[in-house]
């Protein structure tokens, strides 16, 4: 089916991929979750490569998971984090890139505050670069591990309209999961405050497939699948919003507001959640939540996106 | 060396018309001698056909003592190229709190006044600064910009800052601060001028207070005439190329911090704006804002980058560009390069001329350049004109060595 053969040498953002090169990656998660659910969790296709592990931005879930995958390729892992590292005192990211460089990594899977930073250091080593997620801009991973989680929910996803409701603005998730689901057919609503919302999507110079729609309720009438952002809770301060709980009460998840899907519509969320904020306890565990199938397949596509770009050839 | 005959190098079809003058450079000394000195500064100028440059007082300290303008002038003097005028602060260590001695200054030869980087943002204060210069006979240059409302922003608020998640700068940051300004103008009658407008609705705020009679002048810079937001995300299109597929250079890697620079680089509409302003006289002068930096300084990540583009040598290049697309003749353009400035300055003609090759192709590059500042988006590029005599003062300063296959 997939014509597709894989000759990235980094994945930064899946904003300039072809629906093959998704689809390709897909079935290689598809595989992969083969790999996960035997009683010895461990595949050779990595043996004998370096995985680093660059976070320079806290995050526990995300580097976990790539951790995870990697070990079951049989790859040796590195950690690099900001807390406590160089970074913390003062060493810029040329330095760092040198030094990791230098090191002889394979694969650098890196998560940073600053957008574009992945583009910066992938410019400047020979390693394999996974963005992990820069600033406000992409998170590729999540994109493609919210689209492997649609998929097995609700099969093709043509014709299928998905709500993305919150902080899009500062939202890497939002940016990703828009250019992994709508080359794979699906639309997007894009739902929240005005104040949360870029300007020029917001007056009407949308990507395409991409819909705005401020009013949540509307938004979900008859919505495929709902995803909800993490409201970060400074936003409250900085003048964005009146209050958390306006935002909880005009863009929370809720059962009343979930029913207008369409039945067994799901309801995912990137994690970690600010429940009450953003999404209702009896949501997030919910009949309808796939929120823990998005940790689980998370670790199968981080798995895929390795082996594509560094796994021995077999 | 002998000096050439003018009717000499024209007959060998060499361009050969009155020295440029940038009424905005940053030469970077005192304070940040790493990215800039008034040496290498008034060699580069030469390089690109400005036998005059004015530079900016945002240094360390800044330029708001006569000694300070004094030692500036002696320092470009020493230098022996392009002739350094010095610009003094509006407001005491550019702080933004009191006037700097502006009568003082003047007589020690300050050409002009600006906080540029740091626009006066106490509306009482740039009143009484618009009102003081008259008597030091001096105009007034002001970088228009509403801090508050530009905040964070790291490139121009568009759908590509929306796409790379890049903090924006509204183009109405700019916009309410023209609006100020020229009701200050307004309210003082006083002589005003508004350095590096970018916007279209900055524009049309300056046409119509040039059509009220307000004693306004402004000036745009090459990379606002030539380059839009869209090089944030990798583009290398020119403004006046019309597909990606027709730019003569491929895409480049996203977020080039050398395409980071205050006020950012804005739409094509924007810049279309800023053609049609210098076209009709609303944009009087074509000013650089050279902005060299030091290495450490721009290769950061993005949004911790600092803002400037090294614009010297590369101006005539891209303006010819803009010429050759149709975008304004050339007595326009070469007027707003020497003519405007000198009398938005009010500077008397010093007879400096300069001759321009304009088929000479030549390619940016970091080792070439004069400018200790290689932070250009243009670096790698081929480019189109260059200068091969800069005389100054009766005498060559600067010469690419094609002189002699001409002589």
């Amino acid at each position: 089916m997939t014509v597709a053969t894989w000759a990235r040498r980094h994945v930064l953002s899946t904003e300039d991929w072809s629906r093959d090169e998704i689809e390709l990656v897909l079935e290689n998660t598809s595989a992969m979750t083969e790999v996960l659910s035997r009683p010895v969790r461990r595949a050779p296709p990595l043996r004998g490569r370096t995985v680093v592990l660059f976070f320079a931005e806290a995050s526990t879930r995300t580097r976990v998971s790539f951790e995870l995958a990697a070990k079951a390729l049989s790859a040796d892992v590195v950690n690099i984090s900001a807390a406590g590292s160089s970074v913390e005192k003062g060493e810029t990211l040329l330095d760092t890139v040198r030094t990791l460089d230098a090191l002889g990594g394979d694969v650098i899977v890196m998560r940073h505050s600053a957008s574009g930073a992945p583009y910066f250091v992938a410019a400047r080593t020979t390693a394999a670069v996974i963005n992990a997620g820069d600033g406000w801009h992409a998170h590729p991973t999540q994109g493609l591990l919210d689209a492997y989680t649609l998929r097995a929910a609700l099969g093709d996803l043509a014709g299928r309209r998905i709500v993305v409701v919150g902080d899009v603005l500062h939202s890497r998730v939002a940016r990703s999961d828009i250019h992994t689901l709508v080359p794979l057919g699906a639309s997007i609503t894009l739902s929240g405050p005005p104040t949360l919302m870029p300007s020029a999507w917001r007056c009407g110079a949308l990507p395409p497939g991409v819909t705005y729609e401020p009013d949540l309720d509307r938004a979900l009438d008859g919505a495929a699948a709902v995803i909800a952002l993490r409201l970060q809770r400074e936003r409250a301060e900085s003048g964005l919003l009146p209050s958390l709980r306006e935002y909880a009460r005009t863009w929370g998840l809720n059962e009343a507001r979930v029913a207008r899907m369409r039945p067994d519509a799901p309801v995912m969320h990137p994690g970690p959640m600010n429940e009450g904020i953003e999404i209702e306890a009896s949501v997030a565990h919910g009949a309808r939540s796939l929120i823990a199938a998005q940790v689980t397949n998370g670790v199968a596509v981080r798995m895929a996106l390795l082996y594509l770009l560094a796994g021995h050839p077999s | 060396m002998v000096l050439p005959a003018r009717a000499d190098l024209e007959r060998r079809g060499l361009l050969v018309v009155p020295g440029f003058v940038d009424l905005h450079a940053h030469l970077r000394e005192p304070g940040f001698e790493d990215s800039e000195t008034i040496a290498t500064g008034a060699r580069a100028a030469l390089r690109g056909g400005f036998t005059t440059v004015c530079a900016m007082p945002n240094t360390e300290p800044p330029i708001d003592s006569a000694g300070l303008v004094a030692e500036l002038m002696a320092k470009g003097a020493a230098a022996d190229a392009a002739r350094v005028l010095p610009i003094a602060c509006i407001t005491r260590g550019r702080r933004g709190a009191d006037l700097a001695d502006l009568v003082e200054l003047a007589r020690a030869g300050a050409v002009a006044f600006s906080d540029d980087g740091s626009p006066v943002s106490d509306s009482r204060l740039f009143r009484s600064a618009l009102e003081y210069a008259q008597v030091a006979g001096r105009v007034v240059i002001e970088h228009p910009q509403d801090v508050s409302l530009s905040g964070n922003g790291v490139m121009h608020e568009g759908a590509a800052s929306a796409g790379l998640g890049l903090p924006g700068m509204p183009a109405a940051a700019e916009e309410t601060a023209v609006a100020r300004d020229l009701a200050l103008a307004r309210l003082t009658g006083a002589r005003l001028h508004l350095t590096h407008l970018s916007t279209r609705t900055a524009i049309e705020l300056v046409r119509q207070a040039k059509a009220d009679g307000l004693a306004v002048t402004a000036d745009v810079t090459p990379h606002h005439l030539a380059l839009t937001d869209e090089w944030v995300s990798g583009s290398r299109r020119f403004a006046w190329e019309g597909s990606e597929e027709d730019a003569r250079q491929g895409a480049a890697i996203p977020y080039d911090p050398n395409t980071k620079v205050n006020p950012p680089l804005r739409t094509r509409a924007d810049v279309e704006a800023c053609w049609a302003g210098l076209r009709d006289g609303t944009i009087d002068a074509i000013a650089t804002d050279h902005a060299p930096h030091a290495s450490i300084r721009k290769e950061v990540e993005y949004q911790d980058a600092a803002f400037g583009i090294s614009g010297l040598e590369t101006a005539l290049p891209l303006m010819l560009a803009g010429v050759s697309a149709g975008r304004a003749p050339l007595e326009t353009v070469l007027r707003a390069l020497s003519e405007a400035p000198r009398r938005i300055l009010g500077l008397a003609d010093t007879g400096d001329w300069i001759a321009i090759d304009r088929d000479a192709e030549w390619t940016v590059d970091a080792l070439e350049l004069g400018s200790k500042g290689k932070n250009t988006p243009l670096l790698g590029r081929r480019l189109t004109g260059r200068v091969v005599i800069a005389v100054v003062n009766g005498k060559v300063r600067y010469d690419a060595g094609a002189s002699a296959a001409f002589a």
